[in-house]
């Protein structure tokens, strides 16, 4: 499968530029996730790679070869549409096999592939049916089953799954991370559901605001994120932002916090060796704060805790660290009381650090 | 008393008939602007009726009006005549209206001023249609003529020898943008992505009007079809002012020579039996569309269920 690459990429509608500059290497049979709030521009990443968007700027490379140019059809690559875009007048064999009707191919080979596809996502009793009478589950794996037919290199995917329910949801995200698996081919999925990148992603790309804030693996984008911006969009609950200003004391370093005052261990020290200024933000995921009554002060924060959120096994507590809002995980049958200042140590291993003026990670 | 004590108890009977008393203004103007001229119009179909007599006095004489119209000629070449007006017209027009539809459909700058000025044929009364036809194939000052002449052709005898053809060409003119406009509705109405999907999938631009478009359109395109086919076995007054039918019955449609069978050979009956023919026919292409549309709804429901039970 080629690789796909984006150049100095950028669109604009009128004098509003929307994706400024976007370089992006996808290696072969990866599978790539954009990722970013509404209005970040991934999807109209998405349509200029198949075509459907013109390209202001730059210039996007399947294997060596610039496309920006090329019609669709000339780009070897299939698509699933949000609102799946199928034919409605055909049913479901004739809108797998359009492209292959298109192309001429032998009835034969056609038959054969809108079968073995049918039979891979479950679709063998629905092929004489229309898409109206399909479920939403049903047509989304059309949808997939179309772009399957194709047999082209590359597959894009436009939010697939955001017109399904929850539970269906759920269900399809764990069917395509299957398909995934037997289907080598270069994916290129597009979403603002940050669980969907994780779970599916060979490598995420997160971005906002039309500029790429990051990109690397799950782990590496969870682990250390460049900046607030994706430390703050991966993960739920979302990670938690303190002020906070280093304070040097006798050659120790301490963080202080409205009501609060870590001790630096030495790795954060050095960590920390860097900041320009000594006002930062302090970074925290919900579930790396520990309930531990007996911690001692220079080793916790002290929360008033205002609401609890029941979901389970896990509740999330909505409280209050001088003034900021802070959200806590814990497991459901801890003994707490709402309106309680409770004490939660922090592994300092744990903890995030950004600039306050451009919200970059210091490292 | 025992009559205004079962008013008051049947007060929720009466309640259920309110509605169809608020019905009632809008019933009696039915039955006297529609099946009154109607009755009127079967009933007088069966006499041989003058003008110069009350319809009582006239007398009764069975099918023979029908009977006669089934034979004469006249009659024949008449229907004839509409048949092939309104299937040349409404054939070309649809052609015409959804292949103008099909290459105007995108986003040109000032689209909106070329879509009125397209509709604006349409918007002319058809008495001052017939005009100024008829003046522009004037023989000798028409501007038809005087082109083909100054490009040093012949000069075509357009309401002579040409007389069918020249009023199908100014119906065409005057009714093609109906169908443009309905087809280009119908066109921007499509799913977008599904056309996207068409263009990853290969299709080129004709391939998606033949596999996508216009199946999608299909419905729409019926029903403007059918309006149009009955509205052009109605026309009159183009015909009328552009060549009064003629020459010889060339271009007499019918509703023309029921005009003329009841103002000039003063033949009432006649005259309504031919009307009751045309509304027969038109009644036919009617129900064809309604049988059509219960179709499509009846297709779509079962679809709805189909995917519920899915």
């Amino acid at each position: 499968m080629p690789v796909i690459k984006l150049e100095d990429l950028s669109k604009s509608y009128g004098s509003v530029e929307v994706l400024h500059s976007i370089n992006l290497e996808m290696q072969d049979a990866e599978f790539t996730v954009l990722v970013g709030p509404s209005g970040c521009g991934k999807s109209t990443t998405l349509r200029m790679i198949a075509g459907l968007e013109s390209v202001t700027g730059g210039e996007i490379f399947i294997g060596d070869k610039p496309v920006s140019h090329l019609e669709p059809k000339e780009r070897d690559l299939a698509m699933v549409f949000q609102d799946y875009a199928l034919y409605p007048h055909m049913n479901v064999a004739k809108n797998m096999s359009f492209a292959l009707r298109l192309a001429k191919r032998p009835k034969k080979e056609i038959q054969q592939k809108v079968t073995d596809v049918a039979e891979m996502l479950g679709l063998t009793d629905y092929l004489h049916r229309k898409p109206a009478e399909l479920s939403g589950g049903q047509r989304q794996r059309v949808a997939m089953g179309r772009a399957l037919t194709r047999d082209s290199a590359t597959f894009l995917f436009d939010e697939p799954l955001s017109n399904l329910d929850a539970k269906l949801r759920t269900q399809m995200r764990a069917e395509l991370a299957m398909m995934r698996q037997r289907v080598h081919k270069n994916m290129i999925y597009v979403t603002h559901d940050q669980i969907e990148a994780m779970t599916l992603a060979d490598r995420i790309v997160v971005m906002n605001a039309g500029h790429i804030q990051q990109q690397g693996t799950p782990e590496e984008l969870f682990k250390q994120p460049k900046n607030k911006f994706v430390a703050g969009f991966l993960g739920t609950p979302p990670m938690n932002f303190i002020n906070v200003s280093m304070i040097r004391e006798s050659d120790r370093l301490f963080l202080r916090g409205s009501g609060f005052e870590l001790r630096c261990d030495n790795h954060t020290t050095d960590r920390l060796r860097n900041s320009r200024s000594a006002d930062i933000l302090m970074g925290i995921r919900p579930c790396d704060l520990n309930y531990a009554p007996d911690a001692t002060a220079d080793h916790s924060i002290d929360i008033n805790v205002v609401i609890s959120e029941y979901i389970g096994a896990q509740s999330v507590l909505i409280g209050d660290c001088g003034g900021q809002e802070v959200m806590v995980e814990l497991k459901s049958d801890t003994p707490i009381a709402l309106g309680e200042r409770l004490r939660f140590s922090i592994n300092q291993q744990d903890l995030h650090f950004f600039n306050l003026n451009d919200d970059e990670a210091i490292s | 008393m025992t009559s205004v004590g079962s008013f008051i108890m049947n007060k929720a009977t009466a309640n259920r008939f309110t509605p169809y008393i608020f019905l009632l203004p809008a019933a009696v103007i039915m039955v006297l602007a529609l099946l009154y001229p109607l009755g009127y119009m079967i009933y007088g179909s069966f006499r041989d009726w003058d003008p110069s007599q009350s319809l009582t006095e006239s007398t009764f004489v069975g099918l023979k009006n029908y009977i006669t119209l089934w034979n004469d000629p006249n009659f024949r070449e008449s229907t004839l005549v509409t048949l092939k007006f309104a299937i040349s017209v409404v054939t070309f027009e649809m052609i015409i209206g959804v292949g103008l539809a099909l290459l105007l459909d995108r986003n040109l700058r000032g689209m909106s001023v070329l879509r009125t000025l397209f509709i604006l044929p349409m918007m002319i009364a058809p008495v001052v249609v017939g005009l100024i036809w008829r003046y522009m194939y004037h023989p000798t000052l028409g501007v038809f003529n005087r082109g083909l002449k100054s490009v040093g052709l012949e000069s075509v005898d357009w309401l002579g020898q040409h007389a069918l053809l020249s009023v199908i060409i100014a119906d065409i003119w005057q009714w093609t943008p109906f169908i443009f406009i309905l087809a280009l509705a119908a066109l921007q109405s499509l799913p977008r992505s599904a056309l996207e999907a068409a263009r990853i999938d290969g299709a080129t631009g004709w391939q998606q009007i033949i596999h996508i478009k216009l199946p999608l359109m299909m419905p729409v395109l019926i029903v403007t079809c059918l309006l149009r086919l009955i509205d052009a076995f109605k026309v009159l007054e183009v015909i009328l002012v552009m060549t009064e039918g003629g020459p010889g019955l060339s271009t007499e449609i019918m509703a023309l020579r029921i005009s003329r069978t009841a103002t000039e050979f003063r033949e009432l009956g006649v005259a309504a039996a031919m009307s009751n023919y045309l509304l027969i026919m038109l009644l036919m292409l009617t129900v064809l569309m309604l049988v059509y549309n219960r179709y499509m709804e009846y297709r779509a429901s079962r679809a709805m269920l189909a995917a519920r039970g899915a």
